[in-house]
């Protein structure tokens, strides 16, 4: 058998046997990646929708901003979270350098820029056809942002498979404020790398699979979800 | 705060220095429908919604109740050629105007029920507001307003594009509206639909208003030689063939 047949053999018997190793690394990577979503979510949705309904001096400089820190190098954003973290940065009391917290910061600090500018994009085309209506039922600012974030639900789940895509897949970050730390900050594409640089291909081969997979389960589940709702709500 | 009598004077509206409304005088009572007819491009649709605060106008003024009063908050709504529907349920989307006056969810939902067994839409309630059919879309768009108990409602080309029988419905819903106390300006291009549904006639071209009279004396008798043309359905030509 090959050497390249032979790691792909390896990788599999570690997925089939529930390795540790793997289902460790794997559920830290969803639970970091999930929270930095779901707070990504919670304000780069409202953001993006409230830039996009707002009308405000500076309204076109901010949007240009995020959308040129849609591809934001996630070094950077290590280093600056690192910076801020780190015992003499303004919240190094808290402790939180090389801790999955510190993880889900940096994650979050990127995908909301993200999720912002998808969702500015969705909320100011359907607020371009709504927002004669809306005014003239008297909806408030927030009403209308709030209004037009419930309705363009079943679009918005682009924005967030797109902050997941984000979180999942980075490194670089992930890699300077955690430290890729055996048994506590050692995600997917961290160990990766590692088990790469050290010659664990067949780890890195199985943890690979299962970053597709996720990756490719989640969009499945969001097209049929679209599917389904734009048959049920047009 | 009171919203008539309604006096409009002077009205202008010139974005980028076109006039589109180029000095409208119109005087509105508590009482009625009033048609608003004229070629496309005559103002009709700027004036509903300079009318409802959508538009600022260029020079002019409206004196809300007399006395120079100031556009009231409440009241005044409008419906539009195609109306908005989000994806929601029929109900949730004939609520949607309760929202902002404080009507508790309960209270919002019973008196929807009530409202959509007016329209016609009770047995679609619990439907996606999108698979609604043009016609019924439109009342669902009115019976939204109407929850609002407008005292002026505004319908911009409500029955445009929708077949004779959907068009016959929503004229139906326009008349019960009126019934209930509020008063109707709307604009048409269906001379038919202004005989039936009219009271009064405004007729505006270039901008203006050409004349406001009664329905019967307008198709008799047009002032205007503008409102002539129109009824004979030789205004644009003559237009665009002077504008050449």
């Amino acid at each position: 058998m090959s050497a390249f047949a032979a790691t792909f053999s390896d990788a599999l018997s570690l997925l089939a046997h529930f390795d540790h190793t793997v289902l460790e690394i794997v559920t830290l990577s969803l639970q970091v990646s999930g929270a930095a979503v779901l707070l990504g979510t919670l304000i780069g949705l409202p953001l993006g929708a409230c830039i996009a309904v707002g009308r405000f001096p500076g309204k076109t400089t901010l949007s240009v901003l995020i959308n040129g820190m849609m591809g934001l190098p996630s070094v950077v954003v290590g280093v600056v979270v690192y910076l801020i973290l780190s015992r003499s940065g303004p919240f190094g009391a808290l402790g939180m350098l090389y801790s999955p917290a510190a993880m889900v910061v940096a994650q979050t600090l990127l995908v909301v820029p993200l999720m912002a500018a998808i969702t500015r994009q969705v909320v100011e085309d359907v607020w371009a056809r709504y927002a004669e209506e809306l005014q003239v039922m008297r909806f408030s600012w927030w009403d209308s942002v709030t209004t037009l974030l419930h309705d363009c639900r079943h679009s918005l789940v682009v924005a967030v498979l797109a902050g997941l895509g984000r979180a999942m897949s980075e490194v670089g970050a992930v890699m300077i404020v955690g430290g890729n730390i055996d048994g506590a900050t050692r995600v997917m594409t961290t160990a990766i790398a590692l088990e790469t640089s050290k010659g664990d291909l067949a780890l890195a081969i199985a943890l690979g699979m299962v970053l597709i997979v996720i990756i490719l389960a989640l969009n499945a589940l969001a097209y049929v979800l679209r599917q389904w709702a734009m048959r049920r709500f047009g | 705060m009171p919203i008539f009598p309604l006096s409009i004077h002077d009205l202008r509206f010139a974005p980028n220095g076109r006039e589109v409304l180029a000095g409208v005088d119109l005087e509105l009572g508590e009482e009625g429908i009033t048609l608003v007819l004229g070629p496309n491009g005559a103002g009709k649709s700027v004036l509903l919604r300079t009318i409802c605060g959508l538009l600022e106008p260029s020079a002019g003024r409206m004196a809300w109740g007399g006395a120079g009063g100031a556009r009231p908050q409440q009241g005044v709504m409008m419906v539009f050629q195609r109306p908005m529907m989000l994806r929601m349920s029929v109900l949730d989307n004939v609520v949607l105007g309760l929202k902002p006056l404080g009507v508790a969810g309960a209270e919002r939902r019973r008196r929807g029920v009530e409202m959509l067994e007016r329209v016609g839409l009770a047995d679609r309630a619990g439907d996606s507001a999108r698979q609604l059919s043009g016609g019924e879309q439109q009342r669902l768009a009115l019976a939204r307003a109407w929850l609002t108990k407008p005292r002026l409602l505004l319908l911009d080309e409500p029955t445009a594009s929708l077949d004779p029988s959907a068009s016959a419905a929503v004229e139906r819903i326009i008349r019960e509206i009126r019934t209930d106390g509020t008063r109707i300006l709307m604009v048409t291009h269906n001379l038919g639909q202004a005989t039936r549904l009219g009271d009064d006639i405004v007729f505006m071209a270039g901008g203006r208003v050409c004349e406001h009279t009664p329905v019967r004396a307008f198709f008799a008798r047009p002032r205007s030689e503008e409102a002539r043309l129109f009824i004979q359905g030789e205004l644009p030509w003559r237009m665009r063939f002077q504008g050449a």
